[in-house]
């Protein structure tokens, strides 16, 4: 029996989608059932909650997709759900079935004012708690917010709203921090939270209690300006959201809106993309092993990380033009072909990387120090990460076989041979560890593709302008800190409807609170740092 | 006694800089308001000093400020200009350098952090974002340009800007120091600053 038959034995009313991807729509009724029996499902638990994407459509109402997969069989679905009423828009909450949950329903409250029964914590998460208006909603006045320069005040307490006996809604106070607590605020701008990421931290004397993430110093609103951006024009903010997976988030959009338009690259394309990636993933752990080493106070060894970074992006440079941001794949392939002595280069890079690896870990990993300071510290068990969502190597350093590359290859990824790394411990060293393995790794990936780049064409011609059929469309990459995902919905017009990107960094963020309770405060810089997160890429 | 104007930097000449015209009105103006030979003297050994250990606020919060760290970093060097020391407080640093992108969230905040630097202060704009909102200027979230917040000193465009045109910008700067009226000018400013056009 395959997962629709299944849906459609519990719940009788739901309808699929016929074009696009086939997106289940439930009955706000009976949504709740169904998901916690998907949830148990005994053969094939659909226990990751990939996103919750907040949604308007207009007259009939507000409501939300839900991407689901399973740990197990790597099977994914979509689930649709939505309330007419747009004044006192209710659905029900899943944070108890996924704990992800708990932080993507705060955020289609903040947009759309979606408000889930429930839910113990009812806050914006990205806006000012003043914030008037929802601006996600397509009838929302662009300037009915302007620029205020009062400090913001956070309150302490929060929002529930729950369902009476009789029907009605109530709400109920539930506290964040009480009077009692010792609430210490680290950021936002604080150099060791990896951009402007703020937190609110109480304190049992050292021993960390409590951390309430608060994000929104960052964000940009990329997803409500790409709704009037035509389809080439979106590719424009991918860079700059999680600015170290610049290649891999163009990857994912690129290949959704070719995916949806029907157009084939050719193989050279493929080929080279897949090289970027790889090469961006190495230039990410780099410098995320420079700012590891840098947080927990030793300086050398950001040299060496930078040093290495600079050949890729000299690689980069050349073939790109850019540095950080290149804007180099486009839809049909890629914006210019490979330079002459790319191949050169990059063989030349693998080689140096691989004697100078040892190091790297002479000077940092053997250090009794940073043992000390990251042997289990900020232990995350695979239960958690699954539930929490955490991909990439914060999910695989628990044990949790999450690799977009290996489960649903894309690229040419299904053309070379390489491990997935996974540790099991889930603490501070394996995290790191996974990525200074990852490196190797993506040197092993670069050395099969290299030599073997078929000529051919690297961008194929497309339309001078491109419209989507209408549907849901999704496309996932694995960024170099875990999944990226790109959601468009799209009503058949040259700008989408509805553009989602899912955040590599935001459940990484919501993790901080799981990994942290318990150790000290000394320790959080560690575990923010090992965790890997990029706030632009959050906050978006 | 004549204020110079000459403010090479190293091996870049005058000649070799764009936008010389600001510093030959500053250069005006205090040859007019008259510049005694003494306290010129001192203000230029005063100048030499402060424009040569500039102590920068970070103010990253976007891409721009990982372009800031490859400075950091051996191949670009900063320290062979004097501005590798970088504080974390507010009341230490000379300047504060804003990289990357500012929401109405984050301004109150540099504000902030701007009101409480110490006199004389500066303010250097870094990348598209911090000078008119670059990619993101239609959002209902960010700050069209931190010069309606703060004024500012020099701007940097680039998204992001390339390593040499940081140290493009950081040299307009110290150009900009060192002409300026230490003792009785920039090092007693009671008033508000003035807003820049
Ligand atoms: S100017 Fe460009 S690189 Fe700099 S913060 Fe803005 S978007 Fe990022």
């Amino acid at each position: 029996m395959n997962i629709q038959e299944k849906i459609a034995q519990l719940v009788p009313g739901m309808t699929v989608a016929e074009q696009g991807e086939a997106v289940i729509t439930v009955p706000a009724d009976s949504f709740r059932k169904l998901a916690e029996a998907l949830r148990y499902d005994k053969d094939e638990p659909m226990d990751y909650l990939r996103d919750i994407v907040g949604m308007d459509w207009g007259e009939d109402g507000l409501g939300a997709l839900y991407y689901l997969e399973s740990s197990k069989t790597y099977t994914r679905i979509i689930l649709k759900t939505l309330t007419a009423d747009r004044e006192n828009a209710f659905l029900p909450s899943v944070s108890d079935l996924w704990k992800t949950a708990e932080i993507k329903e705060r955020e289609a409250y903040d947009f759309f004012g979606i408000r889930f029964l429930n839910h113990p914590d009812m806050r914006r998460i990205f806006l000012r708690e003043d914030w008037k208006g929802y601006p996600m909603r397509k009838d929302y006045d662009m300037s009915s917010n302007p620029l205020n320069m009062e400090n913001e005040e956070n309150a302490d307490t929060t929002d529930e709203y729950y369902l009476n006996p009789d029907g009605t809604i109530a709400d109920q106070k539930n506290i964040v921090f009480d009077e009692k607590d010792f609430v210490i605020n680290i950021g936002p701008q604080h150099p060791s939270t990896h951009g402007v990421l703020r937190m609110r931290a109480s304190l049992d004397g050292e021993t960390i209690c409590k951390i309430d993430p608060i994000c929104g110093y960052i964000h940009r609103g990329v997803e409500k300006i790409s709704e009037s951006l035509t389809y080439p024009q979106t590719l424009a903010m991918t860079d700059r959201l999680d600015y170290l997976s610049a290649h891999q988030n163009r990857h994912a959009l690129c290949m959704c809106i070719e995916k949806a338009a029907g157009i084939e690259i050719s193989e050279r394309a493929q080929y080279i993309r897949t090289i970027m990636d790889e090469l961006q993933r190495i230039d990410s752990h780099l410098l995320f092993y420079s700012c590891v080493v840098m947080d927990m106070g030793g300086l050398t060894p950001f040299f060496y990380g930078f040093r290495e970074r600079e050949m890729i992006l000299d690689i980069m440079e050349e073939t790109t033009g850019g540095r950080l941001i290149q804007n180099y794949n486009m839809i049909g392939g890629v914006q210019a072909d490979i330079q002459p002595d790319f191949q050169r280069k990059v063989k030349e890079f693998i080689k140096h990387m691989r004697s100078v690896i040892k190091d790297y870990h002479d000077i940092f990993t053997g250090n009794v120090i940073a043992r000390t300071r990251m042997e289990g510290v900020g232990v995350l068990t695979k239960e958690q990460v699954i539930s929490l969502g955490a991909t990439g190597g914060t999910g695989r350093a628990s044990g949790w076989s999450n690799d977009v590359r290996k489960h649903h290859p894309y690229g040419v990824y299904d053309k070379v041979d390489f491990k997935e790394i996974l540790y099991t411990e889930g603490d501070c060293f394996a995290r790191y560890m996974i990525r200074m393995d990852e490196i190797m790794e993506s040197c092993n990936i670069l050395e099969q593709l290299i030599d073997n780049i078929p000529e051919g064409e690297y961008r194929v011609k497309t339309k001078p302008i491109i419209k989507l059929p209408e549907g849901n469309f999704s496309a996932s990459v694995e960024s170099s800190r875990g999944e990226f995902c790109v959601m468009i919905e799209s009503h058949g017009d040259k700008t989408p409807y509805r553009l989602h990107y899912r955040s590599t960094g935001l459940p990484l963020v919501h993790s901080m609170d799981t990994a942290c309770r318990g150790n000290k405060i000394a320790d959080l810089i560690a575990i923010g740092a090992t965790l890997d997160y990029v706030v632009p890429d959050i906050d978006r | 006694m004549e204020v110079k104007k000459r403010t090479a930097i190293r091996s870049m000449e005058y000649g070799d800089f764009k936008n010389n015209d600001y510093l030959e009105k500053m250069v005006d103006e205090l040859n007019r308001d008259g510049a005694g030979v003494i306290l010129t003297t001192i203000d230029e050994v005063i100048n030499w000093g402060r424009s040569n250990s500039l102590w920068t606020l970070n103010f990253g919060t976007s891409c721009c400020a990982i372009e800031f760290m490859a400075l950091g970093a051996a191949r670009y060097d900063m320290a062979r200009f004097g501005f590798e020391v970088t504080r974390n407080s507010p009341r230490q640093a000379d300047l504060i350098m804003v990289m990357g992108t500012i929401t109405y969230k984050m301004a109150p905040v540099l504000k902030r952090l701007y009101d409480q630097m110490a006199e004389p202060k500066y303010v250097v704009a870094v990348g598209g974002c911090t000078i008119t909102g670059g990619p993101f200027i239609k959002s209902y979230h960010v700050v069209n340009g931190i010069d309606k917040i703060i004024p500012v000193d020099v701007f940097i465009p680039g998204c992001p800007p390339r390593p040499e045109a940081f140290y493009y910008g950081m040299m307009q700067l110290q150009r900009k120091i060192k002409v300026e009226k230490f003792l009785g000018g920039v090092n007693r400013q009671e008033k508000e600053p003035k807003e820049e056009k």
